[in-house]
């Protein structure tokens, strides 16, 4: 393999999981909020508010139907908005938050639904507030299934960041879709999918690691 | 102390209107250990719920200490919530927080101090016995321990009234026997009342002093618990008191007596004796005792002979003994 490869993949690997990690995060900063949301202001919520949960259910469900490789054309103006540029790791991030955030809220969700009623009830009556049920009750008693949760969004969106390779995205998908599609150089090809695959497989076990080691349910 | 006016709750569903609690007026008093007996579906918890405004009346009023629960705002709800400690079926503690944490939990909400908390948290400990598992978590405890975590939560902020909802039908006879204990402890020490939901009638007999029958949101009579055990006036009470079918003995000329012992000692063979001093054969038609601490407690329904002489000389002889009787079985009358 020569040195100019080696390189490439190298920074195919960095820009992945700068890209990877940095959605995630941002995808989550506003996922939680959006989940909690969709979860306290259901009929059988802490705050049961249908209009805003109808509202936000909505916007969840909108983004989340469209097709990633779609929404990334489709917000090609709103990023070049935010970052100054459509192409580049960078200008990946703002369609992969826009795509990952729905999802990461829809995640969230269905841990926090998780959470027993009855523990709910119990904090209740003992006289928490709606921000205190939420915060000391709720997410903490959930906090293990949201990082399974965590784990999911990842590898998700590690596998959208791929796909922004075809439209000048950066990463390893780029390398795989410029070298290993348009050169047909299947070798470059197997070792990015190689790269991806130990990716995400090494999320997905310190994830699970993790959560063995902080759930008290389990012991 | 805590007092139902005239409280209904309907539950509106697709299928129309469910009424769990049907205009029910009740008085508890400061102090006393109150039992609310009935089957499921009759709608105790609904009502308990009402006591620290878990659920809202549809109609009707809630006063704790004189003033009016369903006027308060959210606010002084919250701080009413904290002098009405409540405990469940399933314990509902906190998974992820230690027994150390889940005390703590409650004296977190009133802004009480770091220091002062974990103090107060192992002082609780002690009460319920439960020292060595301060850092353990409820998911490392059994179903007892469980349940004392939970009371000591409870009792945290010092609440006046402790609402136990079927505290002890998730446990095993024993492990009910000593929760209740602690329950009787807590009520006689610290001066809680104590409002315990349950469909077992043991567990009202072992402590509480009064008790209401609840029927289909409806309470069907509510008294001292000896005036109700030893005469039980609704059918629910009766059906409670002696369960399933022996009943059925009843319709028959055959004559029979309900006994109840409420209290005398379990040491003495009292159908023996019967049998020997009187002279006769009896039919134990069914029973229903138990030994609370050396006290026997419970029904039996036995079947004596017709002739008149013979029943003179058995009444005489319960009566001789302070043993409760009715005859029919107390289901006929």
């Amino acid at each position: 393999m020569d040195k100019a490869l080696i390189e490439l993949l190298k920074s195919g690997v960095y820009e992945t999981l700068y890209m990877t990690l940095i959605s995630t995060l941002i995808a989550y900063v506003i996922g939680i909020p959006l989940g909690v949301i969709v979860y306290v202001t259901d009929t059988k919520g802490i705050c049961k508010n249908r209009i805003v949960n109808f509202i936000s259910g909505a916007i969840i469900n909108i983004v989340r139907s469209v097709p990633f490789l779609i929404l990334l054309v489709a917000i090609l103006p709103f990023t070049r908005l935010v970052v100054g540029t459509t192409i580049g790791s960078d200008a990946t991030i703002v369609p992969l938050v826009v795509a990952a955030a729905p999802f990461v809220a829809r995640l969230v969700e269905s841990s926090l639904k998780e959470v027993d009623a009855g523990v709910i009830e119990a904090a209740k009556a003992m006289g928490s507030s709606k921000i205190q049920i939420i915060t000391k009750v709720i997410l903490p008693e959930a906090k293990p299934s949201l990082l399974i949760g965590a784990t999911i969004a990842v590898s998700t969106i590690l596998g959208y960041s791929a796909m922004a390779g075809f439209v000048g995205g950066g990463g390893l998908g780029a390398i795989a879709i410029n070298y290993g599609y348009y050169r047909y150089k299947t070798d470059v090809m197997l070792i990015t999918v190689a790269f991806l695959v130990l990716i995400v497989q090494f999320f997905q076990e310190a994830g699970i690691r993790i959560v063995n080691k902080i759930d008290k349910r389990l012991r | 102390m805590i007092r139902f006016e005239n409280v209904s709750k309907k539950f509106f569903s697709k299928d129309g209107e469910i009424v769990a609690v049907n205009n029910v007026s009740l008085n508890i008093k400061k102090g006393e250990v109150f039992g609310i007996i009935g089957f499921s579906g009759a709608g105790k918890s609904t009502l308990v719920r009402h006591i620290n405004l878990l659920e809202h009346p549809t109609e009707g009023n809630i006063f704790f200490d004189n003033v009016n629960l369903t006027e308060a705002n959210e606010k002084e709800l919250r701080v009413f919530r904290r002098k009405i400690g409540m405990i469940f079926q399933q314990f509902n503690l906190f998974s992820q927080r230690t027994v150390l944490d889940n005390i703590v939990y409650p004296l977190e909400l009133a802004g009480v101090g770091k220091k002062e908390r974990i103090k107060r948290a192992e002082e609780l400990l002690a009460l319920v016995d439960l020292v060595d598992k301060k850092y353990s978590y409820p998911s490392q405890l059994s179903g007892g321990q469980k349940q004392r975590v939970a009371i000591a939560r409870a009792l945290a902020t010092k609440p006046d009234v402790l609402l136990c909802d079927e505290a002890t039908s998730a446990l095993d006879p024993i492990t009910t026997r000593s929760i209740l204990g602690l329950l009787k402890e807590i009520n006689e020490k610290l001066g809680v009342t104590i409002v315990i939901i349950t469909h077992e009638m043991k567990v009202v007999e072992q402590i509480c002093d009064r008790v209401a029958v609840m029927s289909e949101g409806v309470i069907e009579e509510a008294g001292n618990v000896k005036d109700v055990f030893l005469n039980p006036k609704s059918s629910t009470a009766r059906r409670l008191i002696m369960p399933d079918d022996r009943v059925k003995y009843l319709y028959n000329d055959r004559r029979i007596l309900r006994i109840a012992f409420e209290g005398q000692s379990s040491y003495l063979p009292v159908v023996s004796s019967l049998t020997i001093q009187c002279e006769t054969m009896i039919n134990i038609l069914g029973a229903n005792t138990e030994n609370i601490g050396g006290k026997a407690y419970g029904q039996m329904l036995i079947e004596i002979p017709k002739e008149a002489d013979k029943e003179k000389r058995i009444k005489q002889y319960l009566d001789e003994h302070g043993l409760y009787y009715e005859e029919g079985g107390g289901v006929n009358g």
